[in-house]
């Protein structure tokens, strides 16, 4: 197991570094990296500045140098509109992210996980059809449709429930529903087909053999065998919610990095939307980590592999 | 006492299921999508001929107006109109042009790159094969969306520069798949005649392989289709995308965002419901080709 | 006075029907055969002669698809095709058992041994775990597997092949059934692993009185392991009846074809027979005898109408029309025994 985690952990450090590399690259080869630095409408005389404030004169490799050691030690710059660093902003801002990000999931795991079940098991019956609609719709409709559509029917239409904020858990329900349908619509989609493919297996056969009961058979030994897959799925979609709830926490102006995202795009904040980027996907890489020794946790093949 | 399921004293053929969606099918294509795919297509190509007023200019004296069957609606405004008074049925019109360009191009653009490159690195292996893996690896983890967000940020918006980024977010998907596709044909016999026969390595991913893998790269293309409009939808709502005067359909959302609180509905429904008509065929005949063509594919 | 028989099929069929209703396979087609308890029954034939679905019939454990669409099991005089799901239950895994083909297959993954060869015995007998468990380890030392404690919390995929599949043969016997159905058992193992598991086989029926079908292609296991034996062609039983009488003097030319491609050792000339033609399309099937497109003495009634099942001595059964009654001293000759 100790050689399992060591080489994971081994590429999660490479895609951290590739990720910076990347977001690197982008930034230096669009053009002159100072323009994104400054305020907009700045003079020349500011540009030139800037360029010697950030390095930007000395080779591309001390830049990179630069870059990286500013990045391990958690500076991401300083936004212009808040004058404050993006790091402090972010992890503001973070909880509120994983707040929505926990309950969409939640959600989407509840929706999709027993339909999913019911569609597998009775193929070619009404939880699957309805199954396939739901997971068709999910798929289809854009997250900020699904918002729009929701502050529609349910704040201006009935007024049950407020359009904007984060007061209370009111405020949580249709972002979190907004967020959560694709991926419970992922989620039921893989829930079935894993399901499916465990029916069909030789244990499952012999466990129907040895005259257990069906009901026995689909809650031990079919479902804790589907849901491996599933839950692998679940932990990696978590970090990724948190990541594209960007448009969900425009329409529902909820305070989380998604928004701060926002903003850093509308005013032009270039070490809001870089430090965003990169923080994010520094989140995923990590948390794939994490989900990968959880996985050898559960599944005690892998405990044992050398 | 009733018979059990699977004993039944003669054979019976099953009625078929939802008889009415079979109905719509002609033989076995998925006919709604394809009519739908098709007369978005031919909207978008007559946009000119078809949009009643000029999507760009609006008359101010006749602004958030509501549809004609909706009291204080006129038939000269059939959709009603938005918040500078421009006709919504024209943006409607030349919306559908931004989407089919911007998704078909975007999709053909990802799809070259993508297959060029997962033939490459599963044909050439070695260090070929390890740079470009870790590149598509370290790309698939970014989140297509915040990737897009972050290029569109840098470079400023244009149609084609939408284009180019969401080339460049989505050629990993294909990459993956075309180079897994490869690694199995490499294995098989007409390759290694060809080896044998001394064809060049350029020579045999052209004429050998590549031809293979054509079929689960247009499949595959079909199924991103409806992920790329998504993607376009969601940066033009967000203001990063197709900018204005082009009517991007994500961007009607956008403007429609300050009428909702109000009520006023149908800048909201329509440009939507477009998204979703548009999205929603190409899923469906996406999930079509991919059950008919390449039963490999039906793990994605 | 002969006691009524422990398995008794009479005209059993089963049929896979396509979704839409166009294709159907007869996968067993009016197959009938006796079974006494203690007895042990092979059942021989190629891939695809529906040995396998007949087994998953018995224990009505079919596919969606499947049907059965006539005929009767009884088993202890009860006829198990009208038996509801439930019903079923009590009967699975606690009368009747079954050993399937691959013991890593068969096994759950995430499970420990212990809890799969205690769950049957806590689901039907109702006993607790410590109880279970306990009988469990008895039942693991009863298939000769060494220490039984440390077993009972390994998982499956820390076992050898051998060793599995004695534990799926635990699980099997845990309930005490009278009949017990091995599917190919010894397929998946190593050669010399075999003797020692038919050994096993053998013991444990002799221990607890089990009747045994063994459904195997192999006609070497039959000789060593069976009193009684049917083969199936096609779906259908070709020939049946004990196993000495037909190793002697094969009724039907499909079962003389089996044992003519046996390779018989210290005789350096033989070359190997082997069966001309391919197995059958199950969906569609030739009018007449299903053999009959490969049969070296087949004749022109052969392909018009399919034999009925002739009985060419007491206690055989074989449709062939060779065995015809009227036939008897043409052909087929009967060796000394019952006329």
């Amino acid at each position: 197991m100790g050689q399992y985690i060591a080489r994971r952990t081994g590429y999660c450090l490479l895609s951290l570094f590739l990720l910076s590399l990347t977001i690197f690259f982008f930034v230096r080869v669009t053009g002159d990296p100072a323009t994104l630095l400054v305020e907009p409408g700045a003079s020349d005389a500011d540009i030139a500045a800037i360029h010697h404030q950030f390095g930007l004169d000395q080779p591309l490799w001390t830049q990179y140098g630069l870059f990286m050691w500013s990045l391990a030690h958690g500076d991401l710059g300083q936004s212009f509109y808040y004058q404050t660093p993006v790091m402090e902003l972010y992890l503001q801002r973070l909880p509120n992210s994983l707040l929505l990000a926990f309950v969409a999931m939640a959600l989407s795991l509840l929706i999709g996980i027993p339909s999913g079940i019911l569609a597998s098991v009775q193929v070619g019956g009404f939880w699957d059809g309805f199954g396939k609609l739901f997971s068709l719709l999910g798929l289809s409709l854009p997250s900020f449709l699904v918002g729009l559509l929701l502050i529609l029917v349910f704040s201006v239409y009935l007024g049950w429930l407020p359009s904007s904020g984060a007061g209370g858990p009111l405020n949580l329900i249709m972002p979190a529903f907004a967020l959560g349908w694709y991926f419970a619509a992922s989620h039921m989609r893989l829930t079935r087909s894993s399901m499916l493919d465990v029916l069909g297996s030789e244990y499952i056969k012999l466990a129907r053999l040895k005259g257990l009961p069906q009901s026995l058979v689909i809650a031990k030994h079919a479902f804790k065998n589907a849901l491996i897959p599933v839950l692998t799925l679940a932990g990696i979609n978590l970090v990724i919610m948190v990541n594209v709830a960007v448009v969900v926490e425009v329409v529902f102006a909820w305070p989380g990095i998604g928004r701060l995202l926002y903003e850093g795009i509308t005013f032009r904040d270039f070490p809001i939307v870089q430090g965003v980027v990169i923080l994010g996907g520094a989140m995923i890489v990590i948390v794939n980590l994490f989900v990968d020794i959880l996985y050898a946790v559960i599944d005690p093949r892998i405990r044992l592999e050398s | 006492m009733s018979i059990p399921a699977d004993v039944v004293r003669l054979p019976t053929p099953s009625p078929p299921r939802f008889a009415a969606i079979r109905a719509l099918r002609l033989g076995d294509v998925p006919l709604v999508p394809l009519v739908i795919l098709g007369i978005i297509a031919l909207v978008a190509v007559f946009a000119n001929q078809l949009a009643p007023h000029n999507p760009e200019i609006g008359s101010l004296t006749a602004r958030f107006k509501p549809p004609f069957w909706v009291t204080g609606g006129s038939t000269e405004y059939l959709f009603g109109t938005d918040q500078l008074g421009r006709d919504v049925l024209s943006r409607l019109i030349f919306g559908a042009r931004v989407s089919m360009v911007v998704g078909f191009t975007a999709v053909f653009f990802a799809g070259i790159v993508g297959t060029a490159l997962g033939i490459i690195s599963g044909y050439l292996g070695g260090w070929v094969d390890q740079v470009i893996m870790r590149v598509t690896d370290t790309w698939l983890a970014l989140p297509a969306l915040m990737f897009a967000i972050f290029l569109a940020s840098i470079v400023g918006p244009s149609m084609w520069n939408i284009v180019i980024i969401l080339g460049l977010v989505y050629w990993t998907r294909y990459a993956r798949v075309i180079r897994g596709e490869v690694l199995s044909l490499k294995e098989r016999e007409f390759v290694r005649l060809a080896i044998v026969a001394g064809c060049s390595k350029l020579t045999i991913m052209r004429r050998h392989i590549l031809p293979n893998v054509i079929n689960s790269a247009v499949v595959l293309g079909t199924l991103m289709l409806g992920v790329v409009i998504i993607t376009e939808a969601t940066l033009s709502f967000l203001g990063v995308g197709v900018p204005p005067p082009e009517p991007a359909w994500g961007l009607m959302l956008s403007d429609g965002k300050q009428g909702l609180m109000v009520g006023y509905w149908w800048l909201t429904v329509f440009p939507g419901g477009c998204i979703v008509l548009m999205v929603l065929s190409a899923n469906l005949l996406g999930d079509w080709l991919r059950v008919k063509f390449d039963p490999q594919l039906r793990q994605l | 006075m002969t006691a009524a028989p422990l398995l008794e099929l009479d005209n059993l069929s089963t049929h896979y029907v396509s979704a839409q209703g166009t294709r159907v396979v007869r996968a067993v087609d009016e197959v009938s055969l006796r079974l006494n308890a203690g007895e042990t029954l092979g059942i021989v034939g190629e891939s695809g002669s529906g040995k396998s679905t007949l087994a998953l019939t018995i224990l009505r454990v079919l596919p969606p698809a499947a049907r059965i669409v006539g005929g009767r099991m009884l088993f202890d005089g009860e006829d198990l095709v009208t038996k509801s799901d439930a019903e079923m239950q009590h009967i699975r895994g606690k009368r009747i058992a079954m050993i399937l083909q691959d013991p890593m297959a068969s096994l759950n993954p995430l499970f420990t041994i212990g809890d799969q060869v205690a769950e049957p015995i806590r689901v039907h007998e109702g006993a607790r775990r410590a109880t279970a468990w306990s009988r469990a380890r008895d039942l693991l030392k009863a298939v000769r597997i060494p220490s039984p404690e440390t077993r009972l919390t390994q998982y499956p995929h820390e076992m050898s092949g051998g060793m599995r599949q004695r534990i799926v043969g635990a699980i099997g016997i845990s309930c005490e059934p009278r009949l017990l159905i091995a599917d190919e058992p010894t397929t998946s193992l190593d050669l010399t692993i075999q003797a020692q598991y038919l050994r096993l086989l053998h013991d444990l029926q002799q221990a607890h009185g089990l009747a045994l079908i063994f459904i195997t292609h192999n006609l070497g296991i039959v000789a060593k392991m069976c009193d009684q034996l049917a083969v199936m062609y096609a779906g259908r039983m070709v020939e049946s009846g004990p196993v000495s009488r037909i190793f002697n003097a094969p009724a039907h030319p499909y079962t003389r074809a089996l044992l003519n491609s046996i390779p018989r050792m210290g005789d350096p000339d033989q070359r190997l027979v082997a069966i001309d033609g391919q197995p059958p399309d199950l969906s569609a099937l030739p009018p007449g005898c299903s053999f009959a497109p490969r049969c070296p003495q087949v004749m022109p009634r052969c392909r018009n109408a399919a034999p009925p099942p002739f009985a060419p001595e007491e206690g055989r059964v074989a449709r062939c029309w060779l065995a015809e009654p009227a036939a008897v001293g043409g052909d087929f000759r009967v060796a000394s025994g019952v006329a």
